[in-house]
């Protein structure tokens, strides 16, 4: 073991041991070092006696502050509320759109309520500008399944489409192939039928033979000349607008295995007022009726 | 065990017929659970330890029947050089999946297969962090206790064999916690996702651990035992305090993977958070400062700036880490009093963490020469200062009004991240840089200018990585608040998802640089174990000129 001895470069002693060739010098504690440790720890206590802090056996130190984050939280909500009240309160009696915009303040409001209730909500599946997606449609047109008036959009919203709430929208577009309601032949005439209404090239003696499916099968729901239904939301077959595709191989899984996309019912978790203030900001986005 | 019975006393001593017959009795365990499971996981898992037993059976058997004798006055230096491997191959792995799963976050839909979970983020994720901090960290702080104990203790390892015990038994736990994240077996907790017979069979190896730590320094010849020595016994006890208490759980069945957890809803997450943030403080700092109160005087050859400082720092940081885990916590179900307690606690350890810091920076007094000559030292202080940066940027953001803005940012990444690669990495690649030459008796790495390489690169890497998250967290704290003039929310989350793209990409490329120094150093310490040293750099390593 080293005796002790004063370090050259900083003329400090050593602690006199050794390990491995590793000595120690006995610095004192730097001084700043000691006066913020102490700080920290002063500040510490004061922090105790203000703020909620050591428990007992029965509760805890309430602090002189009487602090409490949850309140405050309580608090600010309430404030954000109350902020929105009067004009939430107005939306609820809302029958129109053009009712809405004949208010500059109250559609500036219904359009940013709408706009932050579609970013949380809707825009995963439809995209945040509304464009869709396949299977999603695109909101962002002038192309309507189930209608584009506020009442219409607002029916959707509340109860969804083919959701689990009473109340939904509902339709089916069967799987005409996997029933065995067609066969691969009438499918194939089919997907010819529905090149030709919307206005591609097509086999013609097999459109016409698709036709007359398309009179027995598909005419209840997508009317005879195929330009769709808005009550039953059968989608119009002639716009090119396609939710699953217009190409020939779509088409004909959509004659086999049916297409049956689900929106849920959005009431319960959204207010009507919120439902009122989305619909209206749903139908700015392209072309509301 | 009449094998152990006929074992010639000089080749090992009284471990053997414990390790035989811990060897013997794990066999048959792992081929009943294996027979009997219908748990296809527990299955595989079953079998990795049924080989891996045999296999240590195995090489007990071969190592009796060798006729190499154990003496007691040469240093064991052997398990020391198979954990600077086992650092450097895990270390490579763990910054490998890292970059694969920023480039993720980047690129969502990379290595994503609907119906292949092996490769998903969910997986990797805990694959990485596993990874870099037990895989990677663990063996270095492995390696680099049972190197620094013997030095300084002037004493041989103590249990002959054990400390082979616990390096292998350690890297069989890591591959099962690796293996389970890919196939899927999780119990949930972050940075303790191993199951039950996984954590069971770390507790095992951990004991055996501190008991070959303890002996070793029961029996030193030397007075004193060296500060270096106090942090890494700190680590060893505590992390088998965190790891007991927070992974206790009922397994489902002995042969099913699946437990569940003692605790539930706050009390489960105060306890994780206890584990996670001591994590933090007792396995990726106090064992880590071990590694720097013994390598940087060493590699400067300086004494430790003060003696008085290190009992202080030691002891209160020792007794305020232990509070500081519910300021993760802040505005959660967790009941305020213990978010102020956690967060004054953090506040108060500021000091202590920088006591450490001073302590190294310091003892380069009358060599700060060495920080422009020496690149190992340079990457062992900036280590030192990363330090620092992340122990002061952790105390702010404990505080709770700065946390309100932080929490649940890529902030909290960033800092994490600062603190991981900039001081536990880089206090790791210095004791890697020191030890290989030093171990394989080699007079100079085989390159500097290499060193040189790796440091700026990854410095670069580091910093990319670090002011990135900065910006992409603090923008993101800021989008998540934001409120406009009617009282509705400016941003919706995929906003700000979208925002935080670019920051991603610059993650990414931060974490690759970093990634590509780590492979220069594999080069360069792979070619100074083979003896080799680069053309133009024979004898001009700093290490061989003379102390000041």
């Amino acid at each position: 073991m080293a005796d002790k001895e004063i370090d050259a470069p900083t003329g400090v002693e050593t602690t006199g041991h050794s390990w491995d060739g590793i000595k120690e010098l006995n610095t004192p504690l730097p001084r700043w070092w000691v006066i913020l440790f102490w700080i920290s720890i002063i500040w510490s206590v004061v922090y105790w006696v203000f703020m909620p802090s050591w428990p007992g056996l029965t509760g805890h130190l309430k602090g002189t502050r009487n602090h409490s984050e949850r309140a405050n939280v309580e608090r600010a909500v309430a404030d954000l509320e109350a902020m929105r009240a009067d004009q939430m309160k107005r939306l609820l009696s809302v029958g129109s759109v053009s009712e809405v915009e004949s208010d500059p303040d109250l559609h500036l409001f219904a359009m940013t309520a709408g706009r932050s209730i579609f970013g949380d909500n809707c825009a995963t599946c439809h995209g945040v500008g509304g464009q869709g997606n396949v299977g999603y449609p695109n909101l962002a047109d002038d192309d309507w399944l189930w209608g584009g008036k506020l009442e219409d959009i607002q029916t959707t919203i509340r109860y969804g489409i083919r959701s689990d709430h009473p109340q939904t929208r509902v339709n089916q577009m069967m799987a005409f192939g996997e029933m065995g309601a067609l066969t691969g032949a009438q499918i194939s005439d089919l997907v010819e039928h529905v090149m030709a209404i919307s206005g591609r090239e097509a086999n013609a003696a097999a459109a016409a033979r698709g036709a007359a499916t398309f009179e027995i099968q598909c005419a209840s729901c997508h009317g005879a000349d195929g330009k769709g239904v808005q009550a039953l939301g059968a989608p119009n077959l002639t716009d090119g607008i396609w939710l699953y595709g217009g190409e020939r191989l779509d088409i004909q899984k959509s004659l086999h295995s049916g297409r049956n996309g689900v929106m849920p019912a959005w009431t319960g978790r959204l207010s009507e007022e919120q439902v009122t203030a989305l619909a209206v900001y749903v139908h700015s986005l392209g072309g509301g009726e | 065990m009449t094998a152990t019975n006929t074992a010639p006393a000089q080749n090992g001593g009284s471990e053997v017929p414990f390790i035989a017959a811990f060897l013997a009795v794990g066999s048959i365990l792992a081929l009943f659970v294996a027979a009997r499971t219908t748990d296809a996981l527990m299955s595989a898992h079953a079998m990795m330890f049924l080989i891996a037993f045999i296999a240590g059976g195995f090489a007990l058997v071969h190592h009796l029947s060798s006729g190499k004798t154990l003496t007691q006055d040469v240093y064991e230096m052997g398990v020391v050089k198979a954990g600077v491997f086992a650092s450097v191959f895990w270390g490579i792995a763990g910054f490998l999946v890292g970059v694969v799963i920023a480039a993720q976050l980047a690129f969502p839909n990379l290595l994503y297969f609907e119906d292949f979970g092996w490769t998903n983020f969910g997986r990797l994720r805990p694959l990485h962090t596993s990874a870099v901090i037990f895989a990677f960290g663990g063996n270095v702080l492995i390696a680099t206790s049972f190197y620094v104990v013997q030095r300084t203790c002037r004493a041989r390892l103590f249990g002959g064999l054990a400390p082979w015990v616990v390096f292998w038994g350690y890297n069989l736990f890591i591959v099962i916690a690796a293996t389970g994240y890919l196939m899927g077996v999780t119990q949930s907790k972050e940075y303790a996702e191993p199951e039950w017979y996984a954590d069971i069979w770390l507790t095992i190896v951990w004991v055996v651990y501190l008991v070959v730590f303890l002996g070793t320094l029961l029996k030193r010849k030397e007075p004193h035992i060296y500060v270096a020595n106090w942090f890494y016994l700190a680590f060893i006890v505590t992390i088998a305090m965190l790891h007991i208490v927070n992974n206790l759980s009922m397994p489902v069945s002995l042969l099913s993977t699946k437990s569940y957890s003692l605790f539930s809803g706050v009390q489960d997450a105060l306890t994780q958070w206890w584990y996670g943030h001591n994590a933090v403080g007792f396995f990726l700092t106090a064992g880590f400062l071990g590694i720097m109160y013994y390598f940087i005087p060493k590699r400067a050859e300086r004494p430790v700036y003060s003696y008085r400082l290190s009992i202080i720092h030691f002891w209160a940081l020792i007794f305020l880490y232990i509070w500081a885990g519910p300021h993760h916590l802040h505005y959660t179900a967790l009941p305020e009093w213990a978010q102020t307690l956690g967060m004054t606690f953090s506040i108060m350890l500021w000091m202590p963490s920088w006591g450490g810091m001073i302590n190294g920076l310091m003892t380069l007094s009358g060599a700060w020469d060495k920080l422009r000559t020496d690149p190992v030292i340079r990457m062992l202080i900036v280590s030192v200062a990363f330090y620092g940066m992340s122990t002061f940027e952790g105390p702010l953001m404990s505080v709770r009004a700065v946390n309100s803005l932080s929490h649940y940012t890529d902030w909290t990444i960033g800092h994490v991240h600062s603190g991981a690669l900039g001081w536990v990495g880089y206090v790791s690649f210095g004791a890697l840089y020191c030890l290989v030459p030093w171990l394989w008796k080699r007079k100079q790495l085989y390159s500097n200018a290499l060193v040189e390489w790796h440091f700026w690169i990854s410095t670069l890497g580091i910093l990319l990585y670090i002011t990135a998250m900065w910006v992409s967290g603090i923008m993101q704290g800021l989008m998540w608040r934001a409120y406009n003039s009617l009282g509705f929310l400016e941003y919706s989350f995929v906003e700000t998802v979208d925002a935080m793209n670019p920051y991603y990409i610059i993650r990414m490329t931060g974490g690759l640089l970093f990634l590509i120094g780590s492979f220069i150093m594999a080069y360069n310490l792979w070619r100074t174990a083979k003896g080799d040293v680069r053309a133009r750099e024979f004898a001009a390593s700093p290490a061989l000129a003379p102390a000041e």
